[in-house]
């Protein structure tokens, strides 16, 4: 591989910067005009993202005609600490450009979506400048020149995803969901910190090019650590196992929340990670190793527990996790395969964003519920949520000649290429995984749109108002056509980051795997229309332990209850015990109204003390006694 | 007659001016108090008080570079005041942070008569002491404050473990009297300052015995002596041990490290926030001083001998800190634990020891200035005439007064350490100085401490923005131009230092050498 040299930007390329600013500012207008602007703030908002979308497709046209197509621009020094200097620095290349067409293009769609998603909620406005900070992050994230600027994008998606999820506070499973999508994404960030703070280290630098060109020198285990907490960190902020459990708890935000953020761009934030840092993760084959069965191990999980769910965003979500794991699987494999991944990331980012903004004009027709058993019938009712619906499914299951066909499909010939054991078990996972994910794709569509209608009682479907097709019927377009489109040119496209793609041979042929692939869907499909083209029971049913298993998102809930919330109950619990020995309780008390406490006050004053001073004690007897042991040793 | 007494002291009277400065106005405040009517007293006393802190500020700015000793016998130095890098920028940063809470001692607009009671001898509760309420507080406080801050000044400069013990003293003296001065909730006022005294006097007799132990050990209580002492003593090494365990103990009580932490929530709570502030920012620092010049300078020979144990204080103080953050719907008792947590950050750079000292005293500009201006603006959030201090009475705050809301997230967002705040800035650099002198495995749990830490931070901006306002929601009351700089220029110091770090980087870096090592 050759080393990585920047080019200067020019002409338009040179207005990268633009890209994050007119979204900022945006928001900026959106939170400090106020009230104001609750009538028309939110056409700012999708003025300024089309207009980043826009500035976008011209910039990825000037890039076309370059040689050297790693635009770097510097904006200013942000620290320059001895040898260590980090800059505010943007870099435009191939993969960050693709990326900014996907999250300004897609993040167009659902704001013009949004506008009448949101029409009847007294939060519009704020919620328009979230979303606008939250586009700027994202493209901070992808933008970014170095590790350091990368990290800023990171921690920013992060909070803008904390105050989109739990936008809703006064659900209190929306608070709660914020709270654990915020707990997982913090363990995301102490991965990238350290291995920030590792490659400062190594490298004295985090600068992509400074860091890429010097990788070969890396020893073993430092390559192994910087790749092993940089996984961990894209599984956290991807939802992968074992960090997969908050993102279909992430579904309490609003709808177009969960179209945006988590499932066409802030979850793929971790592939573009690994994307970005490829040449660090192909340093080291146990590092491949442990992202490729990371990847196989989800992809399943998800579309286990998707088998089993009946809330149609929680479906989705699941179908989500699942997806990413195919991107995971694809990355991992390294070679050609990282440009798989990439294309399957920006087919999914079309069809899973018209999936869900479908499910949300479906909710809208159904009073906000989410229970597919009490759907039903509906196609006759809403015939573009329905077709685009179509569209969106046929794409994710693979279905030719829909866009998850060609991009699939490559990931599982791919998986089958690598060598051995491995090959057989993760090329086989990817088809049961295809399997699966048409199965259940199949069962959500056929209870939600056809068979005997199972509505409750109050509700009157309608269809939505042509702001909220229009995006629909542009995603369907998308589902249906992007995928050949992209099968090619954009793998292509993508060969001065990741070098030349070479086809992959293995186990199997490719068209071998196409036919068992197209096998297995048709297969799934089928059987879920078998089964549930009658409609189902409105309460699920008394089942068998794998479903019940399934039901319960395979024991991850369990698992974090055991591993987690229960020893952190009790850490908290004791620290709670031993604080309200503290002044708090004295507190509390006169803020009951009692006033003339002091004799208790007292009493209780002469106790504190002591414990406090016990406290210091005991403390310098175990300070002098491990300063003795030296002695002794 | 012998040598020494013929050969002449010289003494540097410059290098000593900026205390000589603030301790002289210091005493010249009490004769204010004698002598000028009380209703004129305030103006007088604020400034003085002001024109004190300026003035040491520009002699230590016209001092700096110096590298030298303030007393010295025919030539030979005398180490017990040492003009060094280090010393300096931490008197220069004493100041300057006292300078900012000053002011916020001196705000009397948000509150009826000030937050300072104004006979403190009156019975707490009783009719007397009700009948006070609205009389303007006490004065006395200025000089206090300005004797506290000169014994800081003396704390980061004192050369020797007798020097250290009496700025130890000087400055904590002053500050068992402010915490017990609120005029609202007193009893947990005062209760707050008896606590800390008891607690601070048993912490100074450890430094004594520490100091005695040092001194078997060494021969001598001069910093430089003990660390030569520590490779060519032939004493019994039991001493040193138990001198270096009992000297930490005093100086990690004042850093507030765990598990001699437990006076920091009650004092922090208890005390009048302005004083609040003032601990939390000047303190921090004049602790953090004396622990770097004293294992920099004094301790540095013995570093195998205590570098495990000072590993497992830092570490249980960032766990611990951020732990018990987690849990409280207070927000001083808040930033009292994250105060403990970040004294645990802080402990990494000691540990670092030389390679980290610029990038400790920077954590100690970043961290002063906002958390000053956290507390001035809890001060300002009221329920009639108290502080709302509840978290849950701060709910929807960004409804009703967005500026304020708007302040406190930036503050918010620079203690969770989010880059493009001077949090992020310092942690980095920080943590960074910590790799590079090997501590892979304490900066490893630091990260994960600030990750932990940042829940209950973005929690009150959550709680800011995101909820309902009660609708008994506690008034803002704007702030005189008092309270209004110092939040100002702590959100302006936050802002400046996040994007621009190298501003001060650079500062501390030609300053990061101590005299003697």
């Amino acid at each position: 591989m050759e080393a990585m040299t920047y080019a200067s930007a020019s002409g338009l390329l040179a207005w990268t910067w633009a890209l994050i600013a007119l979204p900022a500012a945006g928001a900026a207008v959106l939170l400090l005009a106020g009230r104001r602007a609750d009538k028309w703030g939110h056409w700012i908002g999708v003025a300024t993202i089309g207009a980043a979308f826009a500035l976008a497709l011209g910039s990825f046209a000037s890039l076309r005609g370059l040689e050297n197509k790693t635009i770097a621009t510097e904006l200013f020094t942000v620290m320059s600490v001895g040898e260590l200097r980090i800059d505010a620095s943007l870099l435009f290349d191939p993969l960050s450009a693709v990326f900014c067409l996907l999250i300004t293009g897609v993040g167009f769609l659902i704001h013009i979506y949004a506008v009448g998603y949101m029409a009847h909620d007294d939060g519009r406005r704020k919620f328009f400048a979230y979303f606008n900070l939250f586009v700027a992050a994202m493209l901070i994230l992808v933008l970014g020149g170095n590790y350091f600027m990368t990290f800023v994008g990171w921690e920013g998606v992060g909070l803008a995803s904390y105050l989109l999820i739990a936008f809703w506070q006064t659900k209190p499973a929306a608070a709660t969901a914020g709270k654990k999508a915020f707990l997982t994404n913090r363990v995301a960030d102490v991965g990238f910190l350290l291995a920030m703070f590792l490659m400062v280290g190594a490298f004295g630098s985090l600068d992509f090019a400074t860091v890429f060109n010097g990788a070969e020198g890396l020893s073993t285990g430092m390559s192994l650590a910087i790749g092993l907490l940089l996984l961990a960190a894209a599984c956290g902020k991807s939802g992968q196992w074992p960090f997969q459990t908050w993102l279909p708890d992430a579904m309490e935000g609003p709808t177009p929340v969960s179209a945006l953020i988590h499932a066409a761009t802030m979850v793929t934030a971790g592939v573009y990670l690994i994307a970005r840092s490829h040449i660090i993760f192909s340093l080291n084959a146990n590092v491949q190793t442990a992202v490729v069965m990371i990847g196989a191990l989800t992809l399943l999980f998800g579309a286990i527990v998707g088998c089993a769910k009946d809330d149609i965003k929680r479906v989705l979500a699941w179908s989500t996790v699942s997806q990413i794991g195919y991107m995971f699987l694809a990355v991992g494999l390294g070679g050609g395969a990282f440009a798989l991944g990439i294309i399957h990331l920006l087919a999914h980012g079309f069809f899973k964003a018209g999936l869900f903004l479908g499910s949300g004009s479906v909710m809208h027709a159904m009073n906000d519920q989410t229970d597919i058993r009490r759907f039903g019938g509906l196609w006759r009712v809403m015939p573009w949520t329905y077709a685009t619906f179509a569209a969106g499914w046929l794409a994710i299951i693979g279905m030719f000649p829909f866009s998850g066909y060609f991009t699939k499909d490559p990931i599982i010939a791919s998986a089958f290429a690598r060598e051995g054991w491995q090959g057989w078990a993760v090329g086989g996972a990817a088809l049961l995984g295809a399997a699966l994910t048409a199965f259940y794709m199949t069962r959500l569509f056929v209870l939600t749109f056809h068979g005997p209608k199972r509505w409750t009682d109050d509700v009157h479907p309608h269809e939505s108002p042509a702001i909220m097709t229009g995006p629909l019927v542009v995603l369907a377009l998308g589902s249906i056509g992007a995928g050949g489109l992209m099968a090619t040119s954009v793998v292509d496209w993508l060969t001065p980051v990741f070098g030349e793609a070479h086809e992959a041979h293995g186990h199997l042929t490719h068209a071998q795997v196409t036919i068992a692939t197209m096998a297995v869907v048709v297969l799934g499909a089928a059987l879920a229309v078998l089964l549930f083209r009658g409609g189902t029971d409105a309460v699920p049913r008394a089942a068998a332990w794998p479903v019940r298993l399934a039901r319960a998102d395979l024991g991850g809930e369990a698992v974090n209850r055991g591993l987690f919330e229960r020893p952190g109950r009790v850490a908290t619990g004791a620290a709670i015990a031993m604080d309200a020995r503290g002044v708090d309780g004295v507190v509390n008390g006169l803020s009951a109204g009692i006033g003339g406490t002091s004799r208790r006050l007292l009493t209780l004053q002469t106790g504190f003390v002591r414990s406090y001073a016990l406290s210091i004690l005991s403390g310098a007897v175990i300070v002098v006694a491990a300063l003795m042991v030296v002695v002794i040793q | 007659m012998n040598e020494t007494q013929t050969a002449t002291l010289q003494i540097d009277w410059g290098g000593l001016a900026p205390m000589i400065i603030v301790f002289a106005v210091a005493f010249v405040g009490l004769l204010v108090e004698a002598s000028v009517p009380k209703r004129r007293r305030l103006p007088v006393q604020l400034a003085l008080t002001v024109a004190a802190l300026i003035g040491a500020v520009v002699a230590v700015v016209l001092l700096q570079g110096a590298n030298t000793t303030a007393f010295s016998i025919g030539g030979t130095p005398i180490g017990s005041v040492i003009l060094d890098g280090p010393g300096l920028f931490m008197q220069g940063l004493i100041a300057v942070l006292a300078l900012v809470a000053v002011l916020l001692l001196a705000e009397h607009r948000t509150t009826a008569g000030g937050d300072f009671v104004s006979e403190a001898a009156v019975v707490a509760d009783s009719a007397a002491d009700v009948a006070q309420r609205r009389d303007p507080g006490a004065t006395e406080i200025f000089p206090l404050t300005l004797f506290a801050v000169g014994g800081m000044m003396m704390f980061v400069t004192a050369g020797d473990l007798l020097t250290m013990f009496v700025a130890l003293e000087m400055f904590s003296l002053p500050l068992y009297l402010l915490c017990g001065l609120a005029k609202r909730r007193r009893l947990i006022s005062q209760e707050a300052s008896l606590k800390y005294f008891l607690l601070g006097a048993f912490a100074s007799a450890f430094f004594v015995y520490g100091m005695a132990m040092l001194y078997g050990f060494a021969g001598t209580i001069d910093l430089v002596g003990i660390n030569q002492a520590g490779v060519s003593s032939g004493e019994p090494r039991m001493l040193l041990y138990i001198g270096v365990a009992m000297i930490s103990v005093a100086l990690l009580f004042k850093a507030a490290a765990v598990p001699f932490h437990m006076w920091t929530p009650d004092v922090y709570t208890g005390a009048p926030t302005p004083v609040t502030a003032l601990m939390a920012g000047c303190v921090k620092v004049a602790a953090f001083g004396g622990l770097l010049r004293v294992f920099n300078v004094g301790l540095s020979s013995s570093a195998w001998d205590w570098h495990t144990i000072l590993v497992i204080i830092a570490v249980a103080t960032m766990l611990g800190g951020a732990i018990f953050a987690v849990t409280q719907r207070n927000i001083k008792r808040l930033l009292a634990y994250s105060s403990i947590a970040n004294a645990g950050y802080l402990l990494v750079g000691v540990i670092a020891l030389g390679d980290a000292v610029g990038q400790t005293m920077f954590y100690l500009a970043a961290y002063g200035f906002t958390v000053i201006a956290a507390f001035a603006v809890v001060s300002l959030v009221r329920d009639g005439d108290e502080e709302a201090t509840h978290l849950s009475r701060w709910a929807g705050l960004g409804k009703s007064s967005p500026w304020t809301a708007v302040v406190f997230t930036v503050l918010m967002l620079a203690l969770a350490g989010i880059p493009f705040t001077s949090g992020f800035a310092a942690k980095f650099a920080l943590f960074g100085a910590g790799i590079e002198a090997g501590e892979v495995g304490l900066v490893v749990v630091g990260v994960i401490s600030s990750a932990i830490l940042a829940f209950p931070y973005l929690r009150v901006v959550v709680l800011l923005w995101l909820n309902e306002p009660a609708p008994d929601a506690p008034t803002v009351n704007l702030p005189s131009p008092m309270a209004g700089t110092v939040v100002a220029v702590g959100v302006a110091a936050t802002i400046l230092l996040g994007l621009f770090p190298g501003l001060l980087l650079s500062i501390v870096d030609g300053a990061s050498t101590f005299l003697g090592t």
